[in-house]
Formats: C-alpha cells, sequence, structure tokens
C-alpha cells in the first residue's frame, strides 16, 4: 500500500501514534494493576487514549488514499511509519515508573491539546476539545501519584527517583521541532514543539518539587520517534498488537 | 421535518436506554444532539461522551434497531464531536433517575476543571444524602463514573464524574 502522508498528516499520524502506543503499553497493567481500584484507574485511561487514537487516525485516514482507514493505520503499517514518542513505547516497569511517564506526558499532552483547542483544523480542534477533558483528569490523577509515591516511603521516594533519572533522557524529544511539526505550526493546525517548553517545565517543576524529586541535567538526549526511528521495544509492540490482524486480515470483531 | 414525525422519533429514543446504564435514555443522557434529515430518511446526530467510550457502537445500533421495530426503514445516524458532550447535558429527570438508582449525578458545572489539581466538588451519598462522602478512586467501573463511599452510612457508590 503507497505510503507517503504529507506533512500535515503526518502531525496527526505523529499524535494519534501517542496515543495508541501509550493506550496499548497501559492496558499490559489489565489485571496487574497494584489495588482493584487502580487497576480500574489505569485501563480506564488506557481506554480514553484508545479512544482519542481512534479519532485521530480515522481524522488522518481522510487526508490519505481510500485503501487507509483506523484500523489499516493501526494494524498494517510498519514501525518506520509510526511516529510516536520514544518514551512512549519504553517498558513499563513498576508502578512508579508508569505512572512518572504519565505525568511526564500528561503534561506535555494537556498543553497541546489545550493549544489545539483553537486548531485551524476544524477536525482537530474537535478532537482536542474531547480529548483536553480526559487529558485534564489524567494529569490530576498522575501527578498525585508522583507526589504520593516520592514523598512517600523510603522504598517508594527511590523507585520515583531511579524512574525520573531514566525517563528524562526521553523529554527532549518533546519539544524538537521536525519538518511536519513546523510545518503544521506554521498552518497554525498545531504549535510548535518548542512553545511549550517553559510551560512545561514551569508545571513538572512544581510538582517534582512538591514530591520531593530532584530532575537530571538534561544534556544528550533520544529522539527519533517523529521520525519514525524506534527503540528496540517497538518491535515487540507491533508484534503483539498487529498479529492478529495481519495473520487473518478478514476476521471481523 | 413534519412536527409529529419528529414526536413519534422522540418517543421511540426515549426507550432507548444507555447499555451501562439501563436507567438513562439517550435522551436523558444528553448525547442526541439533533433529529433531523428528511420525512423519508430521518438522521439522527449523536455525540459521544468519553472517546474511548465502549458502549458507543451499541447505543447506534441500538438506536437504529429501535427505529426500525417503530417502522422506520430509512435512517441514517451521524456522529459528532463538537460541541464536545459535557454533563451539563443530562436532563434534570436523567439526574433524578440516576440517583434513585444508586449513582450520584455529575454535581455542578462541568466548565470549572482546567487546573492541575481540581478541587473536589461536593459529592451527595444517592442512599443516605449525606454530603460527608469520600472518594475512593478517581475512575470507577465505567469511564464516565469515579468510585465513592459514605462515610455516614459507609456504603460504597459509584459517581457520574463532571467534565
Amino acid at each position: 500500500m503507497d505510503f507517503s502522508p504529507e506533512p500535515r498528516v503526518q502531525h496527526l499520524l505523529h499524535l494519534g501514534d501517542n496515543a495508541l502506543i501509550l493506550g496499548q503499553k497501559l492496558s499490559e497493567w489489565c489485571g496487574h494493576g497494584p489495588v482493584l481500584e487502580q487497576d480500574i484507574a489505569i485501563i480506564n485511561t488506557a481506554l480514553d487514549h484508545l479512544g482519542q487514537a481512534r479519532m485521530l487516525l480515522q481524522h488522518a485516514a481522510k487526508h490519505m488514499s481510500d485503501e487507509w482507514d483506523e484500523d489499516r493505520l493501526a494494524f498494517f503499517r510498519t514501525e518506520r511509519q509510526f511516529y510516536n514518542f520514544l518514551m512512549l513505547e519504553l517498558p513499563n516497569g513498576d508502578w512508579a515508573k508508569t505512572l512518572l511517564r504519565q505525568f511526564l506526558f500528561d503534561t506535555y499532552n494537556f498543553l497541546q491539546y489545550e493549544w489545539m483547542l483553537e486548531s485551524s483544523d476544524p477536525g482537530l480542534k474537535a478532537i482536542a476539545g474531547k480529548a483536553i477533558k480526559e487529558i485534564g483528569y489524567h494529569v490530576q490523577y498522575s501527578a498525585e501519584w508522583v507526589i504520593r509515591l516520592g514523598d512517600g516511603t523510603e522504598e517508594s521516594h527511590l523507585r520515583s527517583q531511579n524512574a525520573l533519572d531514566e525517563l528524562w533522557p526521553y523529554i527532549g524529544e518533546f519539544f524538537e521541532s521536525d519538518g511536519f511539526s513546523e510545518i503544521a505550526s506554521a498552518q497554525s493546525t498545531a504549535p510548535l514543539p518548542e512553545s511549550l517548553r517553559s510551560p512545561w517545565f514551569e508545571k513538572v517543576d512544581e510538582v517534582l518539587s512538591e514530591a520531593g524529586l530532584k530532575a537530571p541535567e538534561l544534556g544528550r538526549f533520544r529522539s527519533g520517534g517523529r521520525r519514525g526511528m524506534h527503540t528496540e521495544h517497538m518491535g515487540y509492540i507491533l508484534a503483539d498488537m498487529q498479529y492478529l490482524p495481519r495473520l487473518y486480515p478478514q476476521a471481523k470483531w | 421535518m413534519k412536527p409529529e414525525l419528529r414526536l413519534r422519533i422522540t418517543a421511540v429514543l426515549e426507550t432507548v436506554s444507555d447499555p451501562e446504564i439501563p436507567v438513562l435514555s439517550v435522551l436523558d443522557l444528553g448525547i442526541v444532539r439533533e433529529i433531523g434529515g428528511s420525512d423519508s430518511e430521518p438522521e439522527i446526530t449523536i455525540t459521544p461522551t468519553y472517546s474511548g467510550c465502549p458502549a458507543m457502537d451499541t447505543i447506534e445500533a441500538d438506536i437504529r434497531s429501535a427505529l426500525l421495530e417503530a417502522g422506520f426503514d430509512r435512517v441514517s445516524i451521524k456522529t459528532v464531536l463538537e460541541p464536545a458532550w459535557t454533563t451539563d447535558w443530562m436532563s434534570e429527570a436523567g439526574r433524578q433517575k440516576l440517583e434513585a438508582y444508586g449513582i450520584a449525578p455529575p454535581s455542578g458545572s462541568s466548565s470549572d476543571k482546567r487546573s492541575l489539581f481540581g478541587k473536589a466538588p461536593e459529592v451527595r451519598c444517592p442512599r443516605c444524602k449525606s454530603l460527608h462522602t469520600l472518594r475512593l478512586s478517581a475512575f470507577g467501573s465505567t469511564p464516565c463514573k469515579a468510585l465513592y463511599r459514605c462515610e455516614d452510612c459507609l456504603e460504597p457508590f459509584d459517581s457520574f464524574k463532571c467534565i
């Protein structure tokens, strides 16, 4: 199948893939949450991400050739054709790492969707209006957990700090511009990634300081997700997620 | 569309309930945005509550089959995202039915939920009506609910999230 999305569609795929891959990763917690209520909470969050992914991929498919639809985009693209952030494809780790990743990304997501409430793309604007309420709920939840664990026991603090050190090299990518994000921003469909940097640090610093966690220096960082260059973890996610529809392409739910 | 036809369709929609919360009709829930189209092919416009709400596909199928049964052979159903659904659209009758069913209805207005640490709204126990309640979890048995416990009658209950 011909896959040559124009820049604004690449941007929609980037947003959709962030939601899809994170939703897929969070689903792994199903039946494994630390207590029942938190199991339900994280799976509800996964469901919100999958719902947002569906809307975004449907919207992207409208601007692509007829052979693409939301399911084909999710299940029949190859690794290099996914544009999600690398942080979202990392293994979940323990509860502290999962919730810390949620918090770092939720905060970013909240800021970018807040901006997209005024997007020049009417479809994206409508999706943002729907998604922002869910993301607002997510960020409250993840921020509460970061504080609870960072400011909790010696063990929970240590695990949270380790998770922060491990995830931090992946935040640089959030604020990096690429060909399509510059075009999306020039067309006023989405914010310039760099413009989210200072409000993001402001919110994140506030919560980390309340949690007693210390962000490391941001030196060299990992990037490539927006260009389809992924970590070694991505192939396993796709193998898991795409196995069934690829084996039985005509299968109906 | 003729007014009597619209009334007939409305009466049919009153009978279509949310599969997860059977006491609420799709009209009570506020997800039917418009009854339009032509006399020969009415068009029902609906909007999802949550982006990932798994009940939406069922709701669409239920609306279609209820109208077919009522004699509307051709029906189209359109989904719109904008304006986004809010709990403010739930009818007063819907709120009362929810409370009677044991689910605390959404309290307050949905428009003030933008801060990082929103102040929790007051939630009334649907059983003993006490305001002395505790949120056990921000998430509940479906995407639209949170889990609470009453500190007076000690019963746990679901509360409809206010978004």
